[in-house]
């Protein structure tokens, strides 16, 4: 089958791959850059384990093409934690017991990032509808809600933004 | 709840104290390495073409074009197995399943072939492009049809003398007593009640990467199994039943980071056997992962219990009897996990926390075309469906003679010292307060207030349900008189080795899908032993390094493998306690040991710490002992735990939309002992969530023709963060008398004992309107439908 050029920028680095017309963005990122943290639960764009944010926004990248991608900037778990220091979201999903499995996990960190995003202190209704297109089938997302709060709380206090601006667009071909 | 008091510190963390996990740092970093995240040099990918038929034959299989799609390999049939003796395999059960059908399939999205390619894409291409010309054969979906005399054979390999569509039947408990005592009860209350097939749906699917070394004659099989070891063995038997080379000692699974078991990921399914076989022909590493569809359609489903019930009792509500017939469909083949002695499993635990004379329970299994059913879905061997029955039978009593039944629960439990108790159907209950534990649940969520409120609402019209379930659980499986599968007895194991400068390594028999047993295990051997939980590494899921065990399910981990870790633990002690007393110089019998150190009795600034002990193993042992300081157990328990707990759920119900949602629910658990109780109310949460789930949304649906309806997570319906409740949580603790740190287990219980709260509660909402029963799931449109045929709603 033909390929094409995608570029792209991932977690603030500018990557390159041939790919095929019809390659999803998860397995771009999963099997072509061995960023595994983004994981597969579904077909159908139901579990959010292949959250991902595209351009600062929440994509589930199983449901995206990896060329729709071409000159946007992508953020997966493995750009959340800045070297050795965690992004208060993990700290907080770690300190909070907000994860089980942990196979969901990456998909409701950066849910919940964007989430903060939007909304610097959501209500527990929020934070619940917030993360309701995330699945987890371990922890029954009470510890998650708890976790996101504690985020939230500690980012309000610090003025830290949940997410960074998005790079500069990689240049397109 | 008695506060047990904590004997290390929190820099030790032993028993009690809520440590941060030590798995986590690589889970929130997306560092976690699960089955798909696992790809070696040279690997292939494999893929299945699946039927779309409930019942066909199969009259020919063309894989000319998809042979010449760019990057497929090969294509397997069940016909190319059938020259290798592996189109079939045994279950669990010790039934026959298919790897590949060599002639018929029996259910829809059954394994038809498998195609090797060297990409994700390229395979997917070639299952598209296998021609399969199916002949549509009469389909049976219902197990009561499937048993009527003329019904066709479902399975004729299984020869002329089981010419029918009857697996086994299993009873237990003294039928002509309890006939007798429910023909002299004063009261008696009969119901069916239909507990649907469901799927764990656990958030990774199931996968493996099978890697066949043809010269060192070595299957390292990385795949995610919740028992390795009983894959291995079963895999070794396979291969030596096919005559192929690979022998159990060079067959080594590997686990590594499981997204998610729930039981689904006990079983050997076809995928697993079928890359093992691509592995074997081509020399090369095969990947399987399998997609939610096939995930939801065709690895294993639980329940699907028709139940018939009736329950005896006095006029005051006093229980005297319980008889139950069942129906259970297990689908095309048996391939429950069940212990041998057990088709039923636990069933018969079904007389639950009353105490009463005479039970009686049989079950018969029944095939149907469809997918291996009664498998797993968080649960200890049928103990949902048990409660579930009970539950539900003593709150239809309690309504029906007009008790609150909060009262009719406290008057029908076992008293506390009544335990160790013998039950009607043979279990030794070791231990329980159930009183307590419902008085708790009733003070926590307000019962009187809600009655009260239950009926001004009534009185507006408004529809508003409490319900209650206190139910027992049977976990932690078991001694080895009566539990085995495939033979192998239920054991479980740990190995603990005790580095020169006080750092351990302990690997157990067990495994962990999110459980936390990095964490916990190590808790108990720093309540043991003293060492800090940071000092101490747990290792599982590698057969060629952990002991073997028979792996995590039925809330088995702690029950038996953490014994064995107690156990093991106090070996190494015992040998540290002579190490001392050489080091000391003083007799043994003159050590006490505190807080990580032997000391002298008496002279408290003579002591060892258990690291200078180790040292010492290594270094300065006595003479005529071994050097080290390591441990084995291999743990056989006396008799099964019983955790218990009572659960209160308050819904209300929608009068226009049927919708029920639950405005409160308390769990009051009781576990045993604690190792980690924050990870014990993760525990709980999760699976009050896995319980909420089937009262009200999951059902796997097949139509006449055996097509699932339910699929994907579009139709399968898994609660988010909108729906579930916010868990309120409480404690009774009543340890376990037999098992060393008297731990019960606890992963299952509140997947057990929800669902019948919940259905108590709409009941219970519904019953003024003559409302006695409303089987799970409770969906908007089941009791819409119920509010109109009463002239509730327009």
């Amino acid at each position: 089958m033909t390929t094409q050029k995608v570029h792209l920028t991932v977690n603030g680095e500018a990557r390159e791959a041939d790919v095929e017309p019809r390659l999803l963005l998860v397995h771009l990122l999963r099997d072509t850059f061995l960023l595994t943290g983004t994981h597969i639960g579904c077909d159908t764009s139901n579990c959010g384990a292949c959250t991902v944010l595209v351009d600062g926004e929440s994509a589930k990248s199983c449901t995206m093409l990896a060329l729709s991608a071409e000159g946007r900037s992508i953020k997966t778990i493995e750009g959340m934690a800045d070297g050795a220091t965690l992004h208060p979201l993990q700290q907080a999903f770690w300190d909070q017991h907000g994860l089980q499995c942990g196979f969901c996990t990456p998909g409701m960190i950066i849910q919940s990032a964007w989430l903060l995003g939007q909304n610097d202190d959501p209500s527990e209704a929020e934070i619940r509808e917030g993360i309701s297109g995330n699945l987890c089938r371990c922890t029954g997302y009470v510890n998650i809600v708890k976790a996101i709060q504690q985020a939230a709380a500690e980012m309000r206090a610090t003025a830290a933004a949940p997410i960074d601006a998005p790079a500069e667009p990689a240049a397109a071909s | 709840m008695v506060a047990v008091p904590l004997q290390t510190t929190p820099e030790v963390g032993g028993m009690g104290h809520s440590v941060k996990r030590k798995e986590d740092p690589r889970f929130i970093r997306g560092q976690g390495e699960y089955i798909d995240d696992v790809n070696l040099p040279g690997q292939l990918w494999l893929d299945i073409v699946r039927s779309p038929y409930a019942h066909a034959r199969i009259k020919s299989i063309d894989a000319s074009e998809a042979l010449k799609v760019p990057g497929v390999a090969a294509v397997v049939t069940g016909k190319d197995l059938e020259g290798y003796k592996l189109a079939w395999m045994p279950t669990l059960a010790g039934d026959m399943q298919m790897v590949l059908p060599v002639d018929t399939v029996m259910y829809q999205s059954q394994e038809v072939a498998a195609v090797i390619a060297t990409s994700r894409y390229a395979a997917a291409d070639g299952v598209a492009a296998v021609l399969v010309d199916y002949e549509p054969l009469p389909v049976i979906v219902d197990p009561f049809k499937s048993l009527e005399p003329d019904a066709f054979v479902l399975r004729p390999d299984r020869g002329p003398d089981k010419a029918n569509n009857h697996i086994w039947h299993w009873e237990s408990g003294d039928r002509a007593a309890t006939d007798t005592a429910l023909e002299a009860a004063e009261v008696r209350v009969s119901e069916d009640i239909y507990i649907p097939r469901i799927h764990v749906a656990s958030i990774e699917t199931c996968g493996c990467v099978a890697d066949w070394d043809p010269v060192r004659q070595q299957l390292t099989l990385h795949m995610t199994s919740q028992a390795p070891h009983a894959i291995r063995t079963v895999l070794a038997l396979v291969a030596g039943g096919a005559g192929l080379p690979i022998y159990e000692h060079n067959i080594r699974v590997k686990t590594h980071d499981i997204g998610g078991g729930f039981g689904g990921k006990v079983p050997v399914y076809p995928g697993y056997v079928l890359a093992v076989a691509a592995s074997f022909l081509t020399g090369k590493p095969v990947k399987w992962i399998e997609d939610r569809s096939e995930n939801l359609q065709a690895d294993s489903f639980a329940r699907d219990y028709h139940i018939h019930a009736e329950l005896g009792a006095t006029k005051a509500g006093k229980i005297t009897s319980l008889k139950v017939k069942t129906i259970a469909d297990h689908g095309y083949t048996d391939a429950a996990a069940d212990p041998s002695k057990f088709p039923a499993g636990l069933f018969n635990v079904i007389t639950g926390s009353y105490d009463f004379k005479d039970a009686f329970v049989e079950v018969d299994g029944v095939y149907t075309n469809k997918p291996p059913g009664g498998v797993a879905y968080r649960c200890s061997f049928r103990v949902t469906e048990a409660v579930h029955a009970i539950e539900r039978m003593v709150d239809i009593l309690a309504h029906d003679i007009g008790k609150d039944p909060a009262q009719l629960r406290m008057e029908n439990f076992i008293q506390p010292e009544q335990f160790p108790y013998k039950t009607p159907t043979g279990w030794s209950y070791d231990s329980g307060d159930y009183p307590r534990a419902l008085q708790k649940a009733l003070d926590m969520i307000g019962y009187d207030d809600l009655r009260k409120e239950q009926l001004e609402k009534r009185a507006k019209g408004e529809l508003m349900g409490i319900g209650i379930s206190s139910f027992t659980e049977i976990v932690g499986a078991g001694p080895s008189h009566d539990f085995d599968i495939l033979g192998i007895k239920m054991f479980d194991s740990c190995e603990i080795r005790v580095h020169p400068t006080g750092k351990v390594l302990a690997r157990i028999g067990v495994q962990t899908q999110g459980q936390g047993h990095e964490t916990t295990f190590a808790q108990i051997i720093a309540e043991e032993l003293g060492f800090p939980v940071a000092d101490i590494k747990i290792e599982y899921g590698d057969t060629d390094t952990a002991p073997y065990g028979l792996g995590t399910y039925a809330s088995r981990s702690t029950p038996v493998a953490g014994a064995a870790t107690a156990i093991a633990a106090r070996k190494i002690r015992d040998k540290s306690r002579k190490i001392a007393a050489h080091l000391l110089e003083a007799s043994e019998d003159d050590l006490e040991w505190t807080n990580g150190k032997f000391s002298v009795k008496g002279s408290p600034d003579k002591s060892k710490t258990i690291q200078e002990i180790a040292f010492a193993a290594y270094t300065n042992h006595p003479a005529g002992m071994e050097a080290g300081l390591e441990a084995v157990d291999y743990y056989d328990p006396p008799n099964l735990t019983f955790p218990f707990g009572s659960y209160i759920c308050v819904v209300d119900i929608d009068k226009g939309t049927g919708q029920v949602t639950v405005r409160r629910f308390v769990a009051v658990d009781d576990c045993g002992n604690i190792i980690n109780p924050m990870i014990v109310d993760g525990q709980i949460h999760g699976g009050l969530t896995m319980g909420f789930a089937p009262a009200l949304y999951e059902e796997i649906v097949y139509d006449e023709l055996g097509n699932n309806l339910s699929g994907t997570f579009m139709d399968y319906l898994l609660p988010t963060a909108v729906e579930t409740p916010a868990w309120e949580t409480g404690k009774t603790i009543t340890p376990s008398p037999h098992h060393p740190i008297g731990a019960k287990g606890v992963g299952e219980s509140a997947t057990v004992g929800a669902p019948p709260a919940i259905a108590n509660a709409v009941v219970d909402a519904l019953w003024h309107l003559g409302v006695r029963n409303v089987d799970i799931p409770m969906t908007p449109q089941k009791i819409w439908a119920i509010l109109r045929a009463k002239g509730v709603t327009a």
